[in-house]
């Protein structure tokens, strides 16, 4: 060792002068690791890289998609909602005119019911008063002539006289209702 | 701090030698040139073997399962493969044709830094680059013939050659100056400064590592005892330098990155 040292202060290297078992040994390595890193390393990296951008461009597309797709649904549901609206203005529109139509309908049912019964009531009247009329008018008869018959004493026998009084009484009567 | 052990007592011992005359021997490049530790394979070989297979190993495990969701050790292999695809070829070759390239400049900046790193590692402790061989295998004989060979594939040897040493957009009279300097820097100078910028980066750094460290071990032994201390600061001094070193030798391994692409990238380009 303390030769070395002083052989190398006797004539020293010249370390600007390469040697050339340096410089292959130093290529040869160079080119193994360059041969390595091009064969397998920079492959996977860059297939890394791509992969990466696509996912990354990948989710921005998804998203895009979605939010299309949202968009597209929100248009769709927009116009739905507005046929739904026009048609439900639609339904009450013909509610309104059906309720009316039957509103009207049950209306002049009513009335005819109405006109009918008080045609009936009238017509029942009427019967029941001419039914009335002419009891009355019977009864009247024969109680007149039988209160006749005490007051005058005798049997108003004769039937012509007595027809023609009663019938008399009974049309002074009835002008005198005619006149009220 | 504990350099090959044998190695740096031995010139102490030099210098203890010496010491009976009272003389300091400054460590000298003869620090770089060990004799071989067995048969011909040097130390330097040995890192450089041991480089390649840190690289190698740590690439294909790496990449070995990628995950599109990073695992913290592979967002530190993206990270510098990223700096090596896009901050360096990206950037200096331009996007149209740095891809062929990214390989190249990864395993240039990633030897190149693993070789350097060896020269601050405790055990290891010497940087490979210091001897210019392996610079010049990377610089003169990979980065030279491929930003040549890439500029003469892609514009044909005339054009390449035209774009190269006569750039446009200068009058005519200035070619006579300009071609000569281009010519020299394009197929002289650029391999050449490449290789010697970072050997001599690391040689040097290296040697005053190795000058403070020799130089608080003699004043320790060798001065008299109101120096003594002294060496203490001069060890100080070897850390201090440690973290320089650091920085200096990821720069170089990056510096080297970006001019090997810078050069691809001019001789691609139609005009510089």
């Amino acid at each position: 060792m303390m030769k070395a040292f002083v052989l190398a202060s006797a004539g020293e290297p010249n370390p600007i002068l390469p040697h050339p078992s340096e410089i292959v040994l130093g290529l040869i390595s160079f080119l193994v690791l360059l041969f390595v890193l091009w064969k397998y390393a920079v492959p996977r990296f860059e297939k890394l890289y791509e992969e990466r951008v696509e996912t990354i461009e990948g989710g921005i597309e998804r998203a895009e998609k979605a939010q299309a797709e949202a968009e597209q649904a929100r248009q769709r549901y927009n116009s739905q909602l507005g046929e739904a609206r026009t048609e439900a203005a639609k339904i009450r529109d013909d509610a309104r005119l059906e309720g009316e139509r039957i509103r009207e309908e049950l209306r002049a049912e009513a009335e005819a019911e109405a006109a009918r019964i008080v045609a009936n009531g009238d017509a029942q009247l009427q019967a029941r008063r001419a039914q009335i009329v002419a009891e009355l008018r019977s009864e009247l008869g024969r109680n007149s002539i039988d209160l006749a018959s005490r007051i005058v004493g005798e049997s108003l026998e004769d039937e012509a006289r007595r027809r023609g009084t009663v019938d008399r009484f009974l049309a002074d009567l009835d002008a005198a209702g005619a006149t009220n | 701090m504990s350099a090959g052990p044998e190695n740096r007592k031995e010139p102490s011992l030099g210098a203890l030698v010496l010491a009976e005359g009272g003389e300091f021997a400054p460590p000298g490049v003869e620090q770089f040139f060990f004799p071989p530790i067995v048969g011909g394979i040097t130390k330097p070989m040995v890192l450089a073997v041991f480089a390649l297979l840190i690289c190698v190993t740590f690439y294909l495990v790496a990449t070995r399962n990628l995950k599109v969701v990073p695992s913290k050790f592979q967002f530190a292999a993206e990270s510098v493969y990223d700096l090596c695809r896009n901050k360096i070829a990206r950037d200096q070759i331009g996007s149209a044709d740095f891809r062929p390239f990214v390989p190249l400049i990864l395993a240039l900046f990633s030897f190149i830094l693993v070789n350097n790193i060896f020269g601050i590692l405790p055990m290891i402790y010497f940087p490979t680059l210091s001897h210019i061989g392996y610079a010049l295998a990377m610089s003169l004989f990979v980065v030279y013939p491929v930003y040549h060979i890439a500029g003469i594939r892609k514009h044909g040897i005339g054009r390449y050659l035209k774009y190269q040493l006569f750039p446009a957009g200068v009058p005519a009279p200035v070619y006579i100056l300009l071609t000569p300097i281009e010519f020299f820097t394009k197929f002289v100078a650029n391999p050449l400064t490449l290789a010697i910028r970072v050997f001599a980066a690391m040689l040097a750094g290296h040697l005053l590592l190795l000058v403070f460290t020799l130089g608080g071990e003699y004043l320790l032994f060798e001065a008299s005892a109101a120096l003594k201390p002294v060496s203490l600061i001069s060890w100080a001094f070897v850390i201090v330098i440690t973290f320089l070193e650091a920085l200096v030798l990821v720069i170089q391994a990056y510096v080297f990155a970006v001019l090997s692409a810078s050069y691809i990238g001019a001789a691609l380009a139609e005009e510089h």
